[in-house]
Parts: C-alpha cells; structure tokens; sequence
C-alpha cells in the first residue's frame, strides 16, 4: 500500500507553504517526498491491520486449510460451495436478517423518543445523560455476562421480577431456561443488543436535534403550527441525515455484533441462535477457509443491506417532497 | 461535525429554553420530563448496579432469589486478586493493550490528521477514503484474515500483546483523525505562522501552538482510543492462546466454560474494569459522536 502512496507524490506540490520556496531540483524532490513523512506511519498501519488481512481473507478463501492448520493446495471455489451447501446456513441467513432489522428498527425508533426526552431542559440533565452512557461505555461482552446471569434459571432477577409481577407463576425446576429456547434466546438476545445500541444512537439524534435552529420553531409557533405538526414538518425532515448516519453506523455493528450471542448462547443449541458473523467465527476453528469465504460472503451481505437501506431512505425521501 | 456538535451543546434545547418560567418551582411539565429521564436512567445503570451486588454476594447465596442478598461479602473483592484466577495478571495485559495501542495512534494519527488539516494534496482524498474504509471494517469482519496473518508473522508465537497493539491502533485510527483533523482546522494557521515568525521551525508551532489548543481533541481521541482497546473481545479471543496473555475480555469469557462459575469473582473482575470506563467516557461523552459519525458526513 505504501507503494501506491510514493507513486503518487512525485505530482504533489507544497501548495500554502509558509517558508521560502524550495529552488534546486534536489530540494523540490524532498518537499515532493513532505506527505509521505506525515502520512506514511498512518498508511503502515493501515495496511498491516487492514489491506493484509483483506487479502490474506481473499488468499485463504481459496486454500484447502485442514482442520489441523496444514495448508494441502487449492481449494478452487470449493469453500465457498461448501458453505453454501451447509444445510445450516439457510436458517442463519434468515436469523441474520431478523436480528439486523429488529435491533436497528427498534433501537432508532427509541432513540428517536430518548433524543427528544434528553433534549429537554430539566434539573439533573448531565447526570441523567451520564446514566445513559453506561452501556456504550461498558465491555459489550461484560453487559452480555450480566444479562445472561439476569437470566439465569430459577434465581436470575429478571424472573424475579417477573414472577413479583404474575408472569411468571412457579419457581421449581421445570421452570424452563430462556436461553436454551432458541427463540426465547433470540427475543433476549435482541434486547440486550438494543439496549447497547441505544447510547450511541440517541447520542447522534440529539447532535442532530440541536443543530436545528431554535427559530423555525419560534416561526412554527407564531404561524399557529400545533406541535405535532412542527414535530413532523420541521425536526423529522432535518433529523433525517442525522437518521441515516446513525442507521448505516448501526447496521453495520448489528450484523458484525458478536459479543453478545457469544456469550449467552455461544450460538447454540446447534446453529439454532447462531447469526453469520457467529457462524463464521464458528467455522474458523475447523476450516478456516470456509470461515474465509463466509466472511467475504457476509461482507457482500452487509454491502447489500446498507445499500437496500440507502435506496429505502432515498425513495423515502422522494416520497415526501 | 466535532466542532458543530461541541457548539451546540452550548445553545442546548432552544426550544424548551423558550418556555422555561423565570423563576420559583420547576413547571408540571418540566417535573414530568425530569421523572421521566431519571427512570429511563435508573434503567440503563441497573443491569451494572446486579453486577456490584453479585460480586458481593456470599457464595451461599449466590443463587438466592432475592435483588439483595442478606449479608454483604466485600472479602469477595479482595479474594478475587489470588492467582488462582489470573485476575491480576489480565488486569496487566488489558492495561499494556490499551495503553500501547493509545500511544501508537497517537503517534500515527497527529502527523496524519495535522498535514491532512494544513495542506492540500495530491492523494488527499485517497488518504481519507483509505481511513473511512479502516471505520467501516470491523475487526470482527476482518477476523479471519487477521488470525491468518499474524499466524504467518508468528507474533502468535512471540508475544500476542504486541500484534493487539496493533490491531487496536489500527482500528481506532480513523476515530483519532476525524477529531484531530476537526480541531486543528478549527484553530487558525496565523496563530502557528505568528510562532513560525517569532524563530519557531514547523514542528516546534505544532507542539507549542497548535497541539496545546487541540488538546480537548487530543484526550477525547486518547480515551476512546483506550476504551475501546480496553473493551475489545474479539480479536483478543482468537489472538492470545496461553493464559498468561489473557486481557480481562478473554478471561472472563474462560471462567463461562469452567464446569462452576465463579459468577461473583467474575463480576468482581468486571466491576474493577467497567468503573474506571465509566467515568473516562464521562469526560469525553459531549465529545464523540463527533469523531464516530464525521467519516460518513464529509
């Protein structure tokens, strides 16, 4: 990569430099050389943390990798056509696109709600926004621990607490566990992956909130507009970019969240609570190239999904106008 | 957007300013959002506040089904540092991670965010698209190949801390130049050009004009930076193989496996690494979503 960055600085030219101008050909050639010193660390580190993990991915997608980690040739497309025959992996994908739109839809629905409530002035505001930041601040990982404990069969608080309030009637051992049932898993698991997703997000909604200027409300007033009617007609329309970043940022995390189904369910039973990222990691400890190639088939997953939602919010927008 | 966001702050909620009586007791309306806020508050810290109570449970009453348990066993916090549980030895590794990895990006990213800011050039805008790609990838999606590579570097091999700097520097570089870059284009060149006049080189107006004015940029970048590193679990699990290179993530994700869980040292563990984050990422809270959404706006 360092290589692409040298070949273009020979066209560079100092363009605001605030000392004399170089003159001989020898000192024009070193100011020539000025951006690779500054950017040259940053582009190193990219390309080893970055561009040579993407292409020893792309490398290791084709290689026939035994179990053991011994390299025995090419593999052709015979990764990608194995995972693809994996008789889990329909399941998968579908649990991975109910994850994604359920956690994003829920957690910028109540975003939208927290931003407008924390927007508001009222004694205790920081502390209150300091409260909120917990989650974000926190080891997702740590957070995920804490649900699972709360879930906990027969003694974990969340049935505690459901139990004071009727829901749940018995305590004895046939009380069933939560996040053994794959779909009572899911349902668990989605909301401590809105719960996480919810800081950051309301976060954004609120820079966006306040960035509109106070007097197209005074104006909305004066005019006799209800507030309802400034609601929809003046912050929905100007949250929107703030929306969209939001949304893409999140569901790019959604679909490469893994802490959270890693640690209260590890994925299972079987594949049964596993999404493709999960899977995919899954894979890496016995065929590490079919774990290559699902990742390279999850990255063009992600690609499409961002690109559906950024097709909906234009069309969307059109929609308005 | 940094910049715009910390703005804003300042003007906060135009709107409900408008309304708000002069003097004398909160209206009903401002008494119903505070009550509001605060539950919604009280929410998002209960899950961390059963973390603390668990990590002082007796072990008799670990499984009691009650919110509080009858006796307090603080002697929990002290037991959980035996070398037993490997604690101590993580809490090391978790710090040389986050620590080295916050210095290398630093070093990497003000040179980088600082000409990107100062000067116009060829492969300008190739630099930065290059940065929003390393944001947009994440180490999860990039896992496999990460493993693959440091596997052939055979750091694996020498020590995992190091090639967890360098992931951690890595993925946190983009954050690190979206804030700087905000900061520095907003202090102005004739404060650094008046230095350059008065006999200061280039290098000498950065650390003594503009470093010194970017200083809020610089610690919200060092405390993200840190956190995250701090937070990270997936490139940790799949890169440290003894457990003497456990960082905390990894270790507490080894004591799910064990046949008894040791929930109340575990919780003991992660309340020692979740307080000192909570109060960082207090500091800096107005600050970051900044430098987490500014690659997508520009």
């Amino acid at each position: 990569m360092s290589d692409t960055a040298t070949a273009e600085v020979p066209a560079a030219r100092p363009a605001e430099t605030a000392g004399p101008r170089p003159r001989s050909g020898l000192r024009r050639r070193l100011a020539a050389l000025e951006p690779v010193a500054w950017l040259g660390p940053a582009v190193a580190l990219i390309a080893v943390v970055v561009i040579w993990p993407i292409a020893s991915m792309i490398q290791t997608s084709f290689q026939n990798i035994t179990p053991l980690g011994i390299n025995i040739g090419s593999a052709g497309l015979s990764n990608f056509s194995q995972v693809l025959r994996n008789p889990n992996l329909p399941g998968i994908l579908v649990r991975t696109v109910i994850w994604v739109a359920t956690v994003v839809a829920i957690t910028m629905l109540l975003s939208l709600g927290l931003a407008q409530l924390y927007n508001q002035r009222f004694p205790g505001r920081r502390f209150a926004r300091w409260a909120i930041i917990a989650p974000w601040a926190a080891s997702v990982m740590m957070t995920a621990l804490i649900f699972r404990w709360m879930l906990q069969p027969d003694s974990g608080v969340l049935y505690v607490f459901l139990h004071q309030l009727g829901v749940v009637r018995t305590f004895n051992a046939s009380q069933p566990d939560w996040l053994g049932e794959p779909d009572v898993a899911m349902v668990c698991m989605i909301g401590v992956a809105v719960f996480v997703s919810l800081p950051f997000t309301s976060y954004v909604l609120l820079a966006g909130l306040q960035a509109i200027p106070g007097e197209l409300y005074e104006a909305a007033r004066v005019d006799g507009a209800s507030r309802w009617y400034a609601y929809r007609r003046i912050t929905l329309p100007l949250l929107r970019p703030a929306f969209a970043v939001a949304a893409v940022i999140n569901l790019m995390n959604v679909f490469n969240s893994f802490p959270i189904i890693w640690e209260m369910t590890r994925g299972g039973p079987g594949y049964e609570t596993s999404t493709s990222t999960v899977f995919m990691y899954d894979l890496k400890g016995t065929f590490v190239g079919q774990a290559a190639a699902m990742s390279i088939i999850n990255f063009t997953l992600v690609v499409v999904i961002v690109l559906v939602f950024l097709r909906l919010n234009r069309w969307n927008r059109q929609e308005a106008h | 957007m940094a910049v715009r966001t910390a703005a804003a702050r300042n003007v906060a909620a135009p709107a409900a300013a408008a309304k708000r009586p002069s003097r004398g007791l909160p209206s009903l309306k401002t008494a119903v959002i505070a009550a509001a806020a605060y539950v919604v508050a009280v929410i998002f810290v209960l899950p961390y506040l059963e973390m603390l109570i668990t990590a002082v449970r007796p072990s008799r009453e670990l499984y009691d089904r009650d919110y509080l348990p009858h006796h307090f066993a603080w002697s929990n916090l002290t037991n959980m540092w035996g070398s037993a549980f490997g604690i101590l030895s993580s809490l090391r590794v978790s710090i040389e991670i986050a620590g080295g990895a916050t210095v290398l990006v630093l070093l990497v990213a003000l040179p980088a965010a600082y000409y990107t800011s100062r000067r116009r050039f060829r492969g300008r805008a190739a630099f930065l698209l290059l940065v929003l790609a390393t944001q947009i990838l994440q180490p999860t999606a990039l896992i496999v190949g990460i493993y693959k590579e440091f596997l052939s570097f055979g750091l694996l091999n020498i020590n995992p801390v190091w090639s967890l700097i360098l992931v951690n520097a890595g993925f946190n570089l983009a954050f690190t130049v979206w804030i700087l870059n905000a900061y520095i284009g907003s202090i102005p060149v004739e404060l650094e050009e008046a230095a350059m006049v008065d006999g200061n080189s280039r290098l000498g107006a950065l650390f003594r004009v503009t470093l010194p004015l970017a200083m809020p940029g610089v610690v919200t970048a060092l405390i993200f930076t840190f956190i995250s590193a701090w937070n990270e679990f997936i490139a940790a699990l799949t890169l440290t193989t003894s457990t003497s290179d456990y960082p905390l993530t990894v270790r507490l994700d080894s004591f799910i496996g064990q046949y008894t869980v040791d929930w109340q040292h575990l919780f003991g563990a992660s309340v020692v690494a979740t307080i000192p984050v909570f109060i960082l990422f207090a500091l800096i809270e107005g600050r970051v979503v900044g430098g987490l959404t500014a690659g997508s706006i520009k």
